[in-house]
């Protein structure tokens, strides 16, 4: 994983800082960094997703430091990115799995269609490749084909996969799957949960009530729960952010899609708003296309150097 | 980040009230509050930048109408141009206007929505036009992603193509129409794999599928929460297939939904649907109207007026109503009231959704305040006499510390609410006033102590 790993997140990130990237060549080439070519770069920056706000204050410290002076595009680029990198640095902490819990539990959270299962299945394959035993559990009792889908990404990480009956009670099955983990030395268990929407009271409570149940097994369980957010998500993440956090108290985030044109900025104004751990990111569809979250290559990738 | 563009703008122009025309000055300045609420709500940034340019046009030296002040002036300028560019007044139907058997194409990103909005559509078309449709999924890619339509099908009792296992996507599309010629089917929808636009060789095999299949209708299939991203998608897609129409998915959700003016503004396609919900029931007509308002933070009043209903034990709020009307709003209705509430959820998200209640909304966001305040509130008027919640104003000091020891709370906590409770009923004594008409027009606001904060003049709404 360790050498590929820049040259596949460069690939991934490249393309969808390409435009931005092309936005800031072409606003900075030897030119004196005044008003205009400020406003441009926070334009560049709204673009990116990073919200009006912590666009707005990325520039004002941006300003601070190198008003009036002649750049060039490398100079700009270069200091822009460790500006941002800055913000996310305290957030770029990967998902240590604590052998003192055995197993492991990690309840996967997030709103319809923003990769949860998907991301189990490339865990369960890093965790298989780092020596240990994953169990996946098809909390997803809901969609349609979301256990069978489950079942599949089970088959292509050689992980056992605990489901129960369509329509399930997800958070019996969970407990059910807490145990038989305890008896067959699992060392993981990522508990997949159906896609819910933040402002949905009852489904939200749903969730908490899945974690009671965890509780009952395992008082200390589970031990980590991460939101997966979709990268092409807007200012509305914020909001997701929040009420996961209130319900559910998400432990950290996990970034897909971002091998699309989407480039994620939301993550720098969730980094300053929250502070939660982004543990890793998605870039494709594949059982190997996901990338510990590193800071300054994604803020690299987000101006495009 | 959530105040409402009318509370800026309110802010905007308190100064200017009573004035001729609009001039330039003044509309710039409310314009920058309105590029602000568009960005916040995830217009993509060159759409702002065209809509603004149009704006600024229409409302420099535009008449200011005597009822009105000049902020609800713009509002309203940039509320009329909203709605236009979202496609006018009224929805655009699925054209359904070819030779059977007619193939619709549902495209998009991975994770947008495609695969529930095709069973949805089968659904509505089977049942609102009374055709027989046929659903095959060309999703190849995404582990039982066949599977799932093949089961949505089953609910939603629309047939859907026999899955053979090693099909290409083309292969797929070939079979489903000459099954649906054979076995006269009116209606195909072709359900594609997610893709992303920068994906060449996707976005040449759903090239392959659209030449194959000639569809009728191409919909871009797009959730409500995305970003800037929207303009790069929306381009690519158009480009590659020529999108005839767009469905704005998740429209439950609280995301303002600046996509949709995004799309629409790149494509040109009118966006045709919306998806409200999970069950197969949830797919609506797009109303340009009420979307409008929720990308400027003038709230959805239809939303909310729907999302309150589907909670609210209508009796409840019918007997509570009546008792408003009639200017007999006493504690215990409040209570009621609470109860009401938290079962509708989130209380931030549902101000989020009322006109002018960004400013309470940002207030209750900052200090935490939620559901946890509306327990206390009900415990506090559960330790009241039954006496005490008719008739609050016999509630005096030693009263207090009785109510306050009962509910575990302070004497404080017991006056913020009778504070509240009195702010409320003037409130509603205004809102009497003005009838159902002027609080749609002018929203909560209207309702608002002038000059103050929404609620208890300048305190905390709680
Ligand atoms: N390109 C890309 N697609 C992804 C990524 N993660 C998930 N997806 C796709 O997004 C869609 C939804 O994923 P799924 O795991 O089913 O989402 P869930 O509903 O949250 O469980 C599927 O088509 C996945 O293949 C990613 O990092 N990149
Ligand atoms: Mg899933």
């Amino acid at each position: 994983m360790a050498l590929g790993f820049f040259n596949r997140l460069k690939a991934g990130l490249s393309r969808s800082t390409q435009k931005l990237s092309d936005g800031i060549t072409g606003a900075f080439t030897r030119r004196k960094l005044d008003d205009a070519a400020l406003e441009e770069l926070e334009e560049t920056l709204i673009a990116a997703d990073l919200g009006t706000e912590v666009a707005a204050r990325v520039i004002a410290a941006f300003r601070r430091t190198r008003f009036g002076r002649e750049v060039t595009d490398e100079e700009v680029k270069t200091a822009l990115a460790g500006e941002i990198a800055e913000i996310l640095a305290p957030v770029a902490r990967p998902l240590e799995i604590d052998p003192a819990h055995k197993p492991f539990v990690v309840l996967v959270v997030g709103v319809n269609g923003t990769g949860k299962t998907t991301t189990i299945g490339k865990l369960a394959q890093h965790y298989a490749e780092a020596g240990l035993r994953p169990m996946l559990v098809a909390g997803d009792t809901f969609r349609a084909a979301a256990v069978e889908q489950l079942q599949i990404w089970g088959q292509r990480t050689s992980a056992p996969v605990i489901a129960g009956a369509a329509n399930a009670d997800a958070a019996g099955l969970a407990f059910e799957a807490l145990t038989r983990a305890a008896a067959e030395g699992a060392d993981v268990v990522l508990i997949d949960t159906a896609g819910r929407l933040h402002n949905k009271s009852v489904l939200m409570e749903e969730l908490r009530k899945i974690i009671r149940v965890i509780r009952k097994h395992d008082p200390s369980a589970p031990h980590a729960t991460l939101l997966v957010l979709d990268a092409t998500t807007g200012q509305n993440a914020i909001q997701q952010v929040r009420v996961f956090k209130e319900m559910v108290d998400i432990t950290g985030l996990i970034v897909t899609k971002l091998d699309g044109s989407a480039r994620g900025g939301i993550v720098v104004a969730l980094a300053e708003a929250f502070g939660l751990p982004v543990h890793a990111v998605g870039v494709g569809e594949q059982a190997a296309d996901l990338r510990p979250f590193d800071a300054e290559d994604y803020a690299r990738g987000l101006v495009g150097t | 980040m959530f105040e409402a563009l009318s509370d800026k703008l309110s802010g905007v122009f308190d100064r200017l009230r009573g004035r001729g025309t609009l001039g330039e000055a003044d509309v710039a300045e409310a314009l920058r509050e309105v590029r602000l609420a568009l960005l916040d709500a995830d217009v993509a940034l060159p759409v702002v930048r065209d809509f603004i340019a149009r704006v600024r046009e229409r409302a420099v030296g535009a008449e200011v109408l005597e009822s009105v002040t000049p902020g609800q002036q713009i509002v309203k300028i940039v509320n009329d141009a909203l709605v236009e560019q979202l496609g006018g007044a009224g929805a655009v139907p699925v054209n359904l206007n070819a030779a059977a058997p007619i193939p619709i194409l549902m495209v998009g990103l991975q994770g947008s929505g495609k695969t529930t909005t095709a069973g949805k559509l089968g659904l509505r078309i089977q049942t609102r036009e009374r055709r027989r449709v046929l659903l095959a999924s060309l999703d190849t890619q995404r582990p039982a992603a066949q599977l799932q339509l093949q089961q949505l099908g089953e609910r939603a009792g629309v047939t859907s193509l026999p899955i053979v296992a090693g099909q290409t996507p083309v292969e797929i599309a070939r079979r489903a129409l000459d099954t649906a010629r054979r076995e006269v089917f009116d209606v195909v929808i072709l359900d594609t794999a997610g893709r992303l636009s920068i994906d060449a060789a996707l976005m040449d095999e759903v090239r392959a599928i659209r030449d194959v299949a000639a569809p009728a209708e191409t919909l871009l299939v797009v959730d409500a929460m995305t970003g800037q991203d929207a303009v790069n998608t929306a381009r690519a897609f158009n480009e590659a297939l020529g999108v005839t129409g767009i469905v704005l998915t998740r429209m439950d959700g609280d995301a303002r939904g600046g996509a949709a003016l995004s799309m629409r503004a790149v494509t040109g396609a009118p966006i045709k649907l919306a998806g409200t919900g999970e069950k197969l029931e949830a797919l609506e007509d797009f109303h340009p109207e009420r979307v409008a308002g929720r990308i400027l933070g003038l709230g959805d009043v239809v939303g909310l007026v729907e999302k309150a209903s589907e909670t609210l034990d209508e009796q409840e709020a019918e007997r509570i109503a009546a008792r408003i009307a009639k200017g007999k709003f006493d504690l215990e209705d409040y209570a009621a009231q609470l109860r009401q509430i938290s079962k509708m959820g989130s209380l931030s998200s549902i101000l989020g959704m009322l006109p002018g209640a960004g400013k309470l909304k940002a207030q209750i966001d900052d200090s935490k305040l939620d559901t946890a305040i509306l327990k206390r509130q009900a415990a506090i008027i559960g330790s009241m006499t039954r006496a005490e919640r008719r008739a609050p104003d016999i509630i005096k000091a030693s009263r207090k510390k009785r109510i306050a020891a009962g509910s575990g709370t302070s004497v404080q906590d017991v006056n913020r609410l009778l504070k509240q409770f009195d702010d409320m009923s003037t409130m509603m004594k205004r809102m009497n006033k003005l009838g159902q008409k002027g609080l749609m027009r002018h929203g909560l606001a209207a309702l608002m102590p002038k000059g103050g904060a929404p609620m208890g003049g300048g305190r905390r709404p709680f």
